[in-house]
Protein backbone atom coordinates (compact mmCIF):
# COMPACT_ATOMS: atom_id res chain seq x y z
CA UNK A 1 0.00 0.00 0.00
CA UNK A 2 1.11 3.10 -0.88
CA UNK A 3 1.63 6.30 1.31
CA UNK A 4 -0.96 8.28 -0.67
CA UNK A 5 -3.44 5.25 -0.65
CA UNK A 6 -2.85 4.89 3.60
CA UNK A 7 -4.13 8.95 3.47
CA UNK A 8 -7.24 7.84 1.44
CA UNK A 9 -7.85 5.12 3.86
CA UNK A 10 -7.34 7.28 6.91
CA UNK A 11 -10.06 9.45 5.05
CA UNK A 12 -12.76 6.97 4.98
CA UNK A 13 -12.00 6.50 8.86
CA UNK A 14 -12.72 10.33 9.39
CA UNK A 15 -15.37 10.14 7.00
CA UNK A 16 -17.22 7.49 8.68
CA UNK A 17 -15.90 8.76 12.58
CA UNK A 18 -17.74 12.37 11.22
CA UNK A 19 -20.98 10.84 10.08
CA UNK A 20 -21.81 8.48 13.36
CA UNK A 21 -20.96 11.71 15.11
CA UNK A 22 -23.26 14.02 13.32
CA UNK A 23 -25.99 11.06 13.33
CA UNK A 24 -25.67 10.29 17.43
CA UNK A 25 -24.95 13.92 18.21
CA UNK A 26 -27.65 16.59 19.08
CA UNK A 27 -25.61 19.53 20.72
CA UNK A 28 -25.49 21.26 17.27
CA UNK A 29 -21.66 22.85 18.47
CA UNK A 30 -20.85 18.55 18.27
CA UNK A 31 -22.55 18.08 14.86
CA UNK A 32 -20.69 20.60 13.13
CA UNK A 33 -17.47 19.49 14.69
CA UNK A 34 -18.58 15.80 13.27
CA UNK A 35 -19.02 17.87 9.90
CA UNK A 36 -15.71 19.15 9.90
CA UNK A 37 -14.34 15.85 10.58
CA UNK A 38 -15.98 14.79 7.80
CA UNK A 39 -14.71 17.50 5.44
CA UNK A 40 -11.24 16.71 6.33
CA UNK A 41 -11.33 13.11 5.73
CA UNK A 42 -13.51 13.71 2.33
CA UNK A 43 -10.57 16.31 1.07
CA UNK A 44 -8.02 13.24 2.55
CA UNK A 45 -9.84 10.99 0.26
CA UNK A 46 -9.66 13.43 -2.81
CA UNK A 47 -5.96 13.98 -2.26
CA UNK A 48 -4.90 10.79 -1.63
CA UNK A 49 -7.05 8.35 -4.08
CA UNK A 50 -6.02 11.51 -6.89
CA UNK A 51 -2.25 10.40 -6.37
CA UNK A 52 -2.13 7.14 -5.39
CA UNK A 53 0.45 5.50 -8.52
CA UNK A 54 0.34 8.50 -10.20
CA UNK A 55 2.54 10.97 -8.14
CA UNK A 56 2.13 14.26 -7.08
CA UNK A 57 -1.30 15.92 -9.15
CA UNK A 58 -1.54 19.84 -8.47
CA UNK A 59 -5.20 19.84 -9.22
CA UNK A 60 -6.45 17.97 -6.43
CA UNK A 61 -4.52 19.96 -4.26
CA UNK A 62 -6.33 23.07 -5.57
CA UNK A 63 -9.75 21.77 -5.10
CA UNK A 64 -9.07 20.92 -1.73
CA UNK A 65 -7.93 24.54 -0.97
CA UNK A 66 -10.69 25.90 -2.60
CA UNK A 67 -13.14 23.02 -0.95
CA UNK A 68 -11.35 24.08 2.68
CA UNK A 69 -12.66 27.88 2.19
CA UNK A 70 -16.01 26.42 1.58
CA UNK A 71 -16.15 24.67 4.44
CA UNK A 72 -15.10 27.06 6.60
CA UNK A 73 -17.50 29.52 5.30
CA UNK A 74 -20.05 26.93 5.88
CA UNK A 75 -19.05 26.63 9.68
CA UNK A 76 -18.79 30.02 10.46
CA UNK A 77 -22.40 30.62 8.99
CA UNK A 78 -23.36 26.95 10.71
CA UNK A 79 -21.80 29.32 14.08
CA UNK A 80 -23.65 32.40 13.36
CA UNK A 81 -27.09 30.85 12.68
CA UNK A 82 -26.13 28.32 16.32
CA UNK A 83 -25.66 31.55 17.96
CA UNK A 84 -28.73 33.87 17.58
CA UNK A 85 -30.96 30.21 17.81
CA UNK A 86 -29.30 30.19 21.01
CA UNK A 87 -29.70 33.24 22.01
CA UNK A 88 -33.57 33.57 21.14
CA UNK A 89 -34.86 30.00 22.26
CA UNK A 90 -31.98 29.14 25.08
CA UNK A 91 -31.20 25.89 23.07
CA UNK A 92 -28.58 24.23 21.93
CA UNK A 93 -30.14 21.51 19.98
CA UNK A 94 -33.05 21.75 17.19
CA UNK A 95 -36.11 21.50 18.88
CA UNK A 96 -37.06 18.18 17.33
CA UNK A 97 -33.93 16.47 19.11
CA UNK A 98 -34.82 18.05 22.32
CA UNK B 1 -16.57 38.18 -26.40
CA UNK B 2 -18.47 35.54 -24.73
CA UNK B 3 -21.56 36.40 -22.83
CA UNK B 4 -21.34 33.36 -20.61
CA UNK B 5 -18.75 34.73 -18.00
CA UNK B 6 -21.33 37.65 -17.31
CA UNK B 7 -23.77 35.89 -16.46
CA UNK B 8 -21.71 34.69 -12.94
CA UNK B 9 -20.20 38.58 -12.86
CA UNK B 10 -22.67 40.60 -13.36
CA UNK B 11 -24.99 39.09 -10.22
CA UNK B 12 -21.88 38.72 -8.24
CA UNK B 13 -20.85 42.38 -9.10
CA UNK B 14 -24.84 42.92 -7.61
CA UNK B 15 -24.20 40.94 -4.90
CA UNK B 16 -21.29 43.07 -3.52
CA UNK B 17 -22.63 46.21 -4.89
CA UNK B 18 -25.71 45.78 -2.62
CA UNK B 19 -23.43 44.55 0.39
CA UNK B 20 -21.19 47.93 0.47
CA UNK B 21 -23.42 50.48 -0.59
CA UNK B 22 -26.31 52.21 2.07
CA UNK B 23 -29.20 50.74 3.65
CA UNK B 24 -31.44 52.69 1.66
CA UNK B 25 -29.93 52.40 -1.67
CA UNK B 26 -30.05 48.86 -1.67
CA UNK B 27 -33.35 47.91 -2.98
CA UNK B 28 -33.20 50.48 -6.06
CA UNK B 29 -29.66 48.87 -7.07
CA UNK B 30 -30.50 45.11 -6.37
CA UNK B 31 -33.88 45.51 -8.68
CA UNK B 32 -31.56 47.96 -11.15
CA UNK B 33 -29.00 44.94 -11.70
CA UNK B 34 -32.10 42.72 -12.75
CA UNK B 35 -32.46 43.99 -16.09
CA UNK B 36 -29.35 43.60 -17.76
CA UNK B 37 -29.35 40.21 -16.65
CA UNK B 38 -32.49 39.73 -17.65
CA UNK B 39 -31.69 40.93 -21.50
CA UNK B 40 -28.41 38.94 -21.09
CA UNK B 41 -30.08 35.64 -20.46
CA UNK B 42 -32.37 36.42 -22.91
CA UNK B 43 -29.98 37.01 -25.66
CA UNK B 44 -27.98 33.82 -24.51
CA UNK B 45 -31.35 32.22 -25.16
CA UNK B 46 -31.72 33.64 -28.53
CA UNK B 47 -28.04 32.61 -29.30
CA UNK B 48 -28.59 28.90 -28.25
CA UNK B 49 -32.59 29.05 -30.19
CA UNK B 50 -30.15 30.21 -33.39
CA UNK B 51 -27.62 27.02 -33.07
CA UNK B 52 -24.91 28.83 -31.38
CA UNK B 53 -23.96 26.12 -28.26
CA UNK B 54 -19.71 27.31 -28.35
CA UNK B 55 -18.43 26.67 -25.01
CA UNK B 56 -16.41 29.20 -23.20
CA UNK B 57 -12.68 28.45 -21.80
CA UNK B 58 -12.58 31.15 -18.59
CA UNK B 59 -9.03 32.73 -18.98
CA UNK B 60 -8.06 30.95 -21.55
CA UNK B 61 -7.42 27.61 -19.15
CA UNK B 62 -7.55 24.23 -20.83
CA UNK B 63 -9.22 21.82 -18.32
CA UNK B 64 -8.69 19.82 -15.89
CA UNK B 65 -7.46 23.21 -14.17
CA UNK B 66 -9.65 25.48 -16.09
CA UNK B 67 -12.99 26.40 -15.56
CA UNK B 68 -15.42 25.30 -18.43
CA UNK B 69 -18.59 27.07 -19.34
CA UNK B 70 -20.87 25.31 -21.46
CA UNK B 71 -24.10 25.99 -22.58
CA UNK B 72 -26.89 24.17 -24.23
CA UNK B 73 -31.01 24.28 -24.44
CA UNK B 74 -31.07 23.55 -21.03
CA UNK B 75 -28.88 26.05 -19.89
CA UNK B 76 -30.37 28.36 -21.64
CA UNK B 77 -33.67 27.63 -20.41
CA UNK B 78 -32.93 27.49 -16.29
CA UNK B 79 -30.79 31.03 -17.64
CA UNK B 80 -34.00 32.34 -18.44
CA UNK B 81 -36.20 30.93 -15.82
CA UNK B 82 -33.69 32.02 -13.01
CA UNK B 83 -33.86 35.89 -14.83
CA UNK B 84 -37.89 35.89 -15.05
CA UNK B 85 -38.54 34.50 -11.34
CA UNK B 86 -35.82 36.27 -9.55
CA UNK B 87 -36.83 39.62 -11.28
CA UNK B 88 -40.31 38.78 -10.14
CA UNK B 89 -40.03 38.24 -6.72
CA UNK B 90 -37.30 41.32 -6.70
CA UNK B 91 -40.19 43.39 -7.74
CA UNK B 92 -42.47 41.72 -4.74
CA UNK B 93 -39.79 42.17 -2.19
CA UNK B 94 -38.93 45.78 -2.75
CA UNK B 95 -42.20 46.68 -1.97
CA UNK B 96 -42.72 43.44 0.78
CA UNK B 97 -39.54 44.18 2.95
CA UNK B 98 -39.96 47.96 2.50
CA UNK B 99 -39.19 49.30 5.98
CA UNK B 100 -38.51 45.98 7.41
CA UNK B 101 -35.04 45.37 9.03
CA UNK B 102 -34.49 42.42 6.31
CA UNK B 103 -34.55 44.71 3.46
CA UNK B 104 -30.80 45.36 4.20
CA UNK B 105 -29.56 41.39 3.87
CA UNK B 106 -31.87 40.25 1.78
CA UNK B 107 -30.14 42.03 -1.53
CA UNK B 108 -26.83 41.12 -1.34
CA UNK B 109 -28.45 37.07 -0.80
CA UNK B 110 -30.67 37.37 -3.26
CA UNK B 111 -27.66 37.85 -5.83
CA UNK B 112 -25.38 35.81 -4.70
CA UNK B 113 -28.00 33.11 -4.94
CA UNK B 114 -28.46 34.02 -8.41
CA UNK B 115 -24.83 34.35 -9.19
CA UNK B 116 -24.67 30.88 -7.44
CA UNK B 117 -27.85 29.49 -9.77
CA UNK B 118 -25.98 30.71 -13.10
CA UNK B 119 -23.03 29.24 -12.36
CA UNK B 120 -24.33 26.09 -11.70
CA UNK B 121 -26.67 26.32 -15.37
CA UNK B 122 -23.22 27.32 -17.50
CA UNK B 123 -20.58 24.78 -15.43
CA UNK B 124 -18.93 21.91 -17.29
CA UNK B 125 -17.04 20.24 -14.62
CA UNK B 126 -18.23 18.45 -11.07
CA UNK B 127 -16.28 20.55 -9.37
CA UNK B 128 -17.33 23.73 -10.51
CA UNK B 129 -20.94 22.18 -9.54
CA UNK B 130 -19.88 21.59 -6.24
CA UNK B 131 -18.49 25.34 -5.54
CA UNK B 132 -21.95 26.50 -7.18
CA UNK B 133 -24.00 24.38 -4.81
CA UNK B 134 -21.99 25.49 -1.93
CA UNK B 135 -22.69 29.18 -2.53
CA UNK B 136 -25.79 28.82 -3.17
CA UNK B 137 -26.62 27.16 -0.19
CA UNK B 138 -25.33 29.62 1.74
CA UNK B 139 -27.16 32.15 0.02
CA UNK B 140 -29.91 30.19 0.46
CA UNK B 141 -29.76 29.54 3.99
CA UNK B 142 -29.27 33.13 4.99
CA UNK B 143 -32.11 33.79 3.26
CA UNK B 144 -34.30 31.08 5.45
CA UNK B 145 -32.88 32.75 8.63
CA UNK B 146 -34.11 36.47 7.44
CA UNK B 147 -37.38 35.69 9.08
CA UNK B 148 -35.84 36.14 12.46
CA UNK B 149 -37.97 34.32 14.96
CA UNK B 150 -36.50 31.01 16.53
CA UNK B 151 -38.70 29.12 14.43
CA UNK B 152 -37.10 29.95 11.01
CA UNK B 153 -33.94 29.88 12.72
CA UNK B 154 -34.62 26.72 13.73
CA UNK B 155 -35.07 25.65 9.91
CA UNK B 156 -32.37 27.52 8.61
CA UNK B 157 -30.31 25.74 10.77
CA UNK B 158 -31.97 22.35 9.69
CA UNK B 159 -31.31 23.40 5.84
CA UNK B 160 -27.72 24.19 6.65
CA UNK B 161 -27.14 20.72 8.33
CA UNK B 162 -28.42 18.78 5.26
CA UNK B 163 -26.87 20.90 2.64
CA UNK B 164 -24.31 20.34 4.08
CA UNK B 165 -24.57 16.58 4.40
CA UNK B 166 -25.60 16.01 0.93
CA UNK B 167 -22.50 18.23 -0.79
CA UNK B 168 -19.94 16.14 1.16
CA UNK B 169 -21.62 13.03 -0.09
CA UNK B 170 -21.38 14.38 -3.74
CA UNK B 171 -18.07 15.96 -2.66
CA UNK B 172 -16.28 11.75 -1.47
CA UNK B 173 -18.01 11.24 -5.46
CA UNK B 174 -16.31 13.71 -6.78
CA UNK B 175 -12.99 12.33 -5.37
CA UNK B 176 -13.78 8.75 -6.72
CA UNK B 177 -14.36 10.34 -9.93
CA UNK B 178 -11.24 12.10 -9.98
CA UNK B 179 -9.29 9.21 -9.04
CA UNK B 180 -10.77 7.12 -11.70
CA UNK B 181 -10.78 9.25 -14.44
CA UNK B 182 -7.93 11.90 -14.10
CA UNK B 183 -10.53 14.74 -15.28
CA UNK B 184 -13.36 16.26 -13.93
CA UNK B 185 -15.21 17.80 -17.12
CA UNK B 186 -18.27 16.79 -18.46
CA UNK B 187 -17.40 15.85 -21.93
CA UNK B 188 -14.31 14.01 -21.01
CA UNK B 189 -16.86 11.77 -18.33
CA UNK B 190 -19.14 11.02 -21.35
CA UNK B 191 -16.33 9.47 -23.17
CA UNK B 192 -15.09 7.50 -20.69
CA UNK B 193 -15.54 3.68 -20.74
CA UNK B 194 -15.16 2.15 -17.59
CA UNK B 195 -13.93 -1.58 -16.81
CA UNK B 196 -14.33 -4.01 -14.24
CA UNK B 197 -12.76 -1.69 -11.34
CA UNK B 198 -13.61 1.37 -12.98
CA UNK B 199 -17.40 0.08 -13.18
CA UNK B 200 -17.41 -0.21 -9.69
CA UNK B 201 -15.69 3.12 -8.30
CA UNK B 202 -18.46 4.95 -10.69
CA UNK B 203 -21.17 3.16 -9.71
CA UNK B 204 -20.08 3.91 -5.89
CA UNK B 205 -19.71 7.55 -6.91
CA UNK B 206 -22.90 7.82 -8.65
CA UNK B 207 -24.90 6.47 -5.93
CA UNK B 208 -22.67 8.85 -3.21
CA UNK B 209 -23.17 11.38 -5.39
CA UNK B 210 -26.75 10.78 -6.33
CA UNK B 211 -27.94 10.50 -2.64
CA UNK B 212 -26.39 13.76 -1.78
CA UNK B 213 -28.22 15.25 -4.28
CA UNK B 214 -31.49 13.73 -3.56
CA UNK B 215 -30.86 15.52 -0.20
CA UNK B 216 -30.44 18.94 -1.55
CA UNK B 217 -33.50 18.70 -3.25
CA UNK B 218 -35.80 16.87 -0.95
CA UNK B 219 -36.38 14.21 -2.69
CA UNK B 220 -39.08 11.64 -0.14
CA UNK B 221 -37.86 10.01 2.42
CA UNK B 222 -35.06 12.82 2.78
CA UNK B 223 -37.69 16.23 2.38
CA UNK B 224 -37.62 16.72 5.96
CA UNK B 225 -36.10 19.85 6.20
CA UNK B 226 -37.98 21.31 3.36
CA UNK B 227 -41.53 22.36 4.59
CA UNK B 228 -40.20 24.20 7.65
CA UNK B 229 -37.17 26.37 5.73
CA UNK B 230 -39.62 26.90 2.56
CA UNK B 231 -42.63 27.57 4.73
CA UNK B 232 -41.16 29.85 7.66
CA UNK B 233 -39.35 32.12 5.43
CA UNK B 234 -40.61 35.28 4.04
CA UNK B 235 -42.86 35.17 0.87
CA UNK B 236 -40.58 36.32 -1.61
CA UNK B 237 -37.75 33.79 -0.30
CA UNK B 238 -40.36 30.80 -0.17
CA UNK B 239 -40.88 31.58 -3.88
CA UNK B 240 -37.35 32.01 -4.66
CA UNK B 241 -36.52 28.42 -2.97
CA UNK B 242 -39.10 26.33 -4.14
CA UNK B 243 -38.77 27.99 -7.50
CA UNK B 244 -35.24 28.02 -8.41
CA UNK B 245 -32.77 26.45 -5.70
CA UNK B 246 -34.00 22.87 -4.85
CA UNK B 247 -34.02 23.05 -9.10
CA UNK B 248 -30.30 23.72 -8.96
CA UNK B 249 -29.65 20.20 -7.03
CA UNK B 250 -31.88 18.43 -9.39
CA UNK B 251 -30.14 19.95 -12.17
CA UNK B 252 -26.79 18.73 -11.46
CA UNK B 253 -28.16 15.43 -10.94
CA UNK B 254 -29.52 15.19 -14.41
CA UNK B 255 -26.24 16.69 -15.73
CA UNK B 256 -24.15 13.89 -14.19
CA UNK B 257 -26.45 11.34 -15.05
CA UNK B 258 -26.69 12.51 -18.98
CA UNK B 259 -22.93 12.74 -19.02
CA UNK B 260 -22.78 9.42 -18.09
CA UNK B 261 -23.14 6.71 -20.76
CA UNK B 262 -25.44 4.66 -20.75
CA UNK B 263 -24.04 1.44 -19.79
CA UNK B 264 -22.26 3.16 -17.33
CA UNK B 265 -25.54 3.72 -15.12
CA UNK B 266 -27.03 1.02 -13.08
CA UNK B 267 -30.49 0.70 -13.92
CA UNK B 268 -31.89 -0.49 -10.41
CA UNK B 269 -30.69 3.36 -9.16
CA UNK B 270 -32.78 5.09 -12.15
CA UNK B 271 -35.90 2.71 -10.91
CA UNK B 272 -35.55 3.59 -7.40
CA UNK B 273 -35.24 7.44 -8.10
CA UNK B 274 -38.88 6.87 -10.31
CA UNK B 275 -39.90 4.92 -7.00
CA UNK B 276 -39.20 7.17 -4.42
CA UNK B 277 -40.67 10.53 -6.87
CA UNK B 278 -43.62 8.55 -6.84
CA UNK B 279 -43.60 7.98 -3.22
CA UNK B 280 -43.11 11.68 -2.84
CA UNK B 281 -46.18 12.34 -5.13
CA UNK B 282 -47.83 10.52 -2.74
CA UNK B 283 -46.75 11.71 0.80
CA UNK B 284 -46.75 15.25 0.13
CA UNK B 285 -49.51 15.56 -1.84
CA UNK B 286 -51.38 13.82 1.51
CA UNK B 287 -49.40 15.80 3.77
CA UNK B 288 -50.06 19.29 1.93
CA UNK B 289 -53.53 17.97 2.62
CA UNK B 290 -53.30 17.87 5.85
CA UNK B 291 -51.63 20.98 6.63
CA UNK B 292 -53.23 23.73 8.85
CA UNK B 293 -51.16 26.57 8.13
CA UNK B 294 -51.28 27.97 3.95
CA UNK B 295 -47.59 28.19 3.74
CA UNK B 296 -46.79 24.51 4.86
CA UNK B 297 -49.27 23.68 2.62
CA UNK B 298 -48.06 25.22 -0.31
CA UNK B 299 -44.34 23.79 0.60
CA UNK B 300 -45.47 20.28 0.97
CA UNK B 301 -46.65 20.48 -2.81
CA UNK B 302 -43.38 21.19 -3.73
CA UNK B 303 -42.32 18.36 -1.89
CA UNK B 304 -44.70 16.45 -4.23
CA UNK B 305 -44.14 17.83 -7.02
CA UNK B 306 -40.01 17.04 -7.19
CA UNK B 307 -41.66 14.28 -7.15
CA UNK B 308 -42.55 13.92 -11.36
CA UNK B 309 -39.32 15.09 -12.08
CA UNK B 310 -37.74 12.08 -10.79
CA UNK B 311 -40.09 9.75 -12.61
CA UNK B 312 -37.72 10.99 -15.68
CA UNK B 313 -35.06 8.57 -14.47
CA UNK B 314 -36.42 5.49 -15.15
CA UNK B 315 -38.20 6.58 -18.04
CA UNK B 316 -35.39 7.83 -19.57
CA UNK B 317 -33.46 4.32 -19.61
CA UNK B 318 -36.04 2.79 -21.86
CA UNK B 319 -34.44 1.44 -25.46
CA UNK B 320 -37.64 3.45 -26.87
CA UNK B 321 -36.52 6.61 -28.38
CA UNK B 322 -39.19 8.21 -28.83
CA UNK B 323 -40.27 7.75 -25.21
CA UNK B 324 -37.23 8.78 -23.64
CA UNK B 325 -37.54 12.15 -25.78
CA UNK B 326 -41.41 12.10 -24.35
CA UNK B 327 -39.82 11.65 -20.74
CA UNK B 328 -37.43 14.72 -21.44
CA UNK B 329 -39.72 16.70 -22.74
CA UNK B 330 -42.03 16.35 -20.37
CA UNK B 331 -39.56 16.05 -17.45
CA UNK B 332 -38.18 19.84 -18.26
CA UNK B 333 -41.75 21.58 -19.11
CA UNK B 334 -42.98 20.35 -15.37
CA UNK B 335 -39.43 21.62 -14.15
CA UNK B 336 -40.47 25.24 -15.72
CA UNK B 337 -43.83 25.29 -15.26
CA UNK B 338 -43.37 24.18 -11.62
CA UNK B 339 -40.91 26.51 -10.65
CA UNK B 340 -43.48 29.55 -12.34
CA UNK B 341 -46.71 28.39 -10.83
CA UNK B 342 -44.42 27.54 -7.44
CA UNK B 343 -43.69 31.04 -7.25
CA UNK B 344 -46.22 32.45 -8.34
CA UNK B 345 -48.69 30.31 -5.35
CA UNK B 346 -45.59 31.01 -3.04
CA UNK B 347 -46.22 35.27 -3.67
CA UNK B 348 -49.98 34.81 -3.36
CA UNK B 349 -50.14 33.26 -0.34
CA UNK B 350 -47.88 35.90 1.08
CA UNK B 351 -50.67 38.43 0.09
CA UNK B 352 -53.58 36.23 1.30
CA UNK B 353 -51.66 35.94 4.38
CA UNK B 354 -51.00 39.77 4.50
CA UNK B 355 -54.31 40.41 4.22
CA UNK B 356 -56.10 37.91 6.23
CA UNK B 357 -53.39 39.23 9.12
CA UNK B 358 -53.01 35.31 9.92
CA UNK B 359 -51.12 32.00 8.50
CA UNK B 360 -54.20 29.45 9.25
CA UNK B 361 -55.90 28.48 6.07
CA UNK B 362 -58.87 28.59 8.40
CA UNK B 363 -58.90 32.19 8.85
CA UNK B 364 -59.36 32.68 4.96
CA UNK B 365 -63.03 32.65 5.38
CA UNK B 366 -64.37 35.63 3.66
CA UNK B 367 -61.67 36.72 1.26
CA UNK B 368 -62.73 35.55 -2.08
CA UNK B 369 -65.52 38.49 -1.50
CA UNK B 370 -62.44 40.89 -0.66
CA UNK B 371 -59.29 40.37 -1.94
CA UNK B 372 -60.46 38.27 -5.18
CA UNK B 373 -57.22 39.40 -6.87
CA UNK B 374 -55.04 37.10 -4.37
CA UNK B 375 -56.91 34.52 -4.50
CA UNK B 376 -57.07 34.35 -8.20
CA UNK B 377 -52.84 34.15 -8.76
CA UNK B 378 -53.66 31.52 -6.19
CA UNK B 379 -56.06 29.56 -8.36
CA UNK B 380 -54.58 30.25 -11.70
CA UNK B 381 -50.99 28.91 -10.06
CA UNK B 382 -53.22 25.73 -8.63
CA UNK B 383 -54.35 25.22 -12.52
CA UNK B 384 -50.97 24.18 -13.26
CA UNK B 385 -49.77 22.27 -10.06
CA UNK B 386 -52.94 20.31 -10.66
CA UNK B 387 -52.10 19.79 -14.29
CA UNK B 388 -55.66 20.84 -15.55
CA UNK B 389 -55.79 22.10 -19.47
CA UNK B 390 -54.53 24.80 -20.71
CA UNK B 391 -51.08 25.47 -18.10
CA UNK B 392 -47.56 24.02 -18.51
CA UNK B 393 -48.26 21.55 -15.56
CA UNK B 394 -50.80 19.81 -17.73
CA UNK B 395 -48.62 19.60 -21.19
CA UNK B 396 -45.89 18.40 -18.91
CA UNK B 397 -48.06 16.23 -17.44
CA UNK B 398 -49.47 14.97 -21.05
CA UNK B 399 -46.03 13.79 -22.04
CA UNK B 400 -44.96 12.21 -19.49
CA UNK B 401 -48.21 10.15 -19.65
CA UNK B 402 -47.32 9.70 -23.53
CA UNK B 403 -43.73 8.50 -22.70
CA UNK B 404 -44.64 6.32 -20.19
CA UNK B 405 -47.41 4.75 -22.29
CA UNK B 406 -44.69 4.53 -25.15
CA UNK B 407 -42.28 2.60 -23.06
CA UNK B 408 -44.56 0.40 -21.44
CA UNK B 409 -44.25 1.54 -17.91
CA UNK B 410 -47.71 1.81 -16.75
CA UNK B 411 -46.90 1.92 -13.60
CA UNK B 412 -46.24 5.71 -13.63
CA UNK B 413 -49.44 7.10 -15.20
CA UNK B 414 -51.24 5.60 -12.08
CA UNK B 415 -48.62 8.39 -10.32
CA UNK B 416 -49.67 10.93 -12.40
CA UNK B 417 -53.56 10.51 -11.96
CA UNK B 418 -53.68 9.94 -8.51
CA UNK B 419 -50.91 12.90 -7.95
CA UNK B 420 -53.74 15.23 -9.44
CA UNK B 421 -56.24 13.74 -7.96
CA UNK B 422 -54.24 15.20 -4.82
CA UNK B 423 -53.20 18.22 -5.54
CA UNK B 424 -56.57 18.98 -6.24
CA UNK B 425 -57.85 17.95 -3.21
CA UNK B 426 -54.96 20.28 -1.08
CA UNK B 427 -55.69 23.48 -3.48
CA UNK B 428 -59.73 23.08 -3.34
CA UNK B 429 -59.31 23.22 0.07
CA UNK B 430 -57.80 26.37 0.30
CA UNK B 431 -60.44 27.31 -1.82
CA UNK B 432 -63.42 25.75 0.59
CA UNK B 433 -62.01 28.14 3.13
CA UNK B 434 -61.78 31.18 1.41
CA UNK B 435 -65.56 31.23 0.10
CA UNK B 436 -66.99 30.14 3.78
CA UNK B 437 -69.32 32.94 4.40
CA UNK B 438 -68.77 32.66 8.25
CA UNK B 439 -68.10 34.95 11.20
CA UNK B 440 -68.92 38.57 9.95
CA UNK B 441 -65.68 39.78 9.01
CA UNK B 442 -65.45 42.49 6.43
CA UNK B 443 -61.85 44.04 7.48
CA UNK B 444 -58.88 42.43 5.34
CA UNK B 445 -55.33 44.57 4.36
CA UNK B 446 -55.49 44.99 1.22
CA UNK B 447 -51.76 44.11 -0.25
CA UNK B 448 -50.27 46.80 -2.26
CA UNK B 449 -50.80 46.23 -6.11
CA UNK B 450 -47.34 45.29 -6.50
CA UNK B 451 -47.24 42.46 -4.81
CA UNK B 452 -50.70 41.15 -6.24
CA UNK B 453 -48.88 41.91 -9.68
CA UNK B 454 -46.12 40.14 -9.46
CA UNK B 455 -48.13 37.03 -7.79
CA UNK B 456 -50.18 37.04 -11.18
CA UNK B 457 -47.66 37.93 -13.35
CA UNK B 458 -45.38 34.11 -12.29
CA UNK B 459 -48.73 32.65 -12.26
CA UNK B 460 -50.05 33.40 -15.47
CA UNK B 461 -46.90 32.65 -17.13
CA UNK B 462 -47.05 28.88 -15.48
CA UNK B 463 -50.46 29.10 -17.68
CA UNK B 464 -49.19 30.68 -20.61
CA UNK B 465 -46.46 28.18 -20.63
CA UNK B 466 -49.32 25.52 -21.34
CA UNK B 467 -50.57 26.92 -24.23
CA UNK B 468 -46.89 28.11 -25.77
CA UNK B 469 -45.00 24.94 -25.17
CA UNK B 470 -44.30 24.54 -28.82
CA UNK B 471 -41.10 26.94 -29.09
CA UNK B 472 -39.82 26.55 -25.76
CA UNK B 473 -39.41 22.33 -25.87
CA UNK B 474 -37.46 22.54 -29.19
CA UNK B 475 -34.76 24.93 -27.65
CA UNK B 476 -34.61 22.98 -24.67
CA UNK B 477 -33.73 20.29 -27.04
CA UNK B 478 -30.95 21.66 -28.46
CA UNK B 479 -27.79 19.90 -27.88
CA UNK B 480 -29.49 17.47 -25.12
CA UNK B 481 -28.97 13.89 -25.75
CA UNK B 482 -32.34 14.02 -26.86
CA UNK B 483 -32.04 15.21 -30.44
CA UNK B 484 -32.30 18.64 -31.71
CA UNK B 485 -30.22 20.93 -33.93
CA UNK B 486 -27.26 22.62 -32.65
Amino acid sequence: MSTSLFYAWVGVLLCGAGLFGFIVHDHLLRRLLAFNIMGSGSFLMLVGLAQDGRGVDPVPQALVLTGIVVAVASTALALVIFRRWHRVSGESMLPEDV
Amino acid sequence: MSALPWLVALPLLAGIATFVLPERSRAPVGLAFSLPVLALSLWVLARVAGGDTSPHVLGGWAAPLGILLIVDGAAAGMLVLTALVSTACACHAARYLRGKTANAHFWPLLWFMWAALNGIWLSGDLFNLYVGIELLGLAAVGLVALAGQAEALAAAMRYLLAALLGSLAYLIGVALIYASLGSLALPDLAIASFDGNGRVTIAVALTLMTIGLMLKTALFPLHAWLPPAHGGALSPVSALLSALVIKASFFILLRLWLALSPDAVPLALAWLLGVLGAGAVFWGGWMAWRQTRLKQLVAYSTVAQIGYLFLFFPLATTTVDAAARLAWDGMMLMLLSHALAKAGMFLAAGNLILAVGSAQIAHLAGVSRFRPLSLLSFGVAGVSLMGLPPSGGFAAKWLLLQSALASGQWIWIVVLVLGGLLAAAYIFKVFRHAFVEGPKRDHFESPPLALELSALTLALASLVLGLAAHHPLEWLRIASPFGGAG
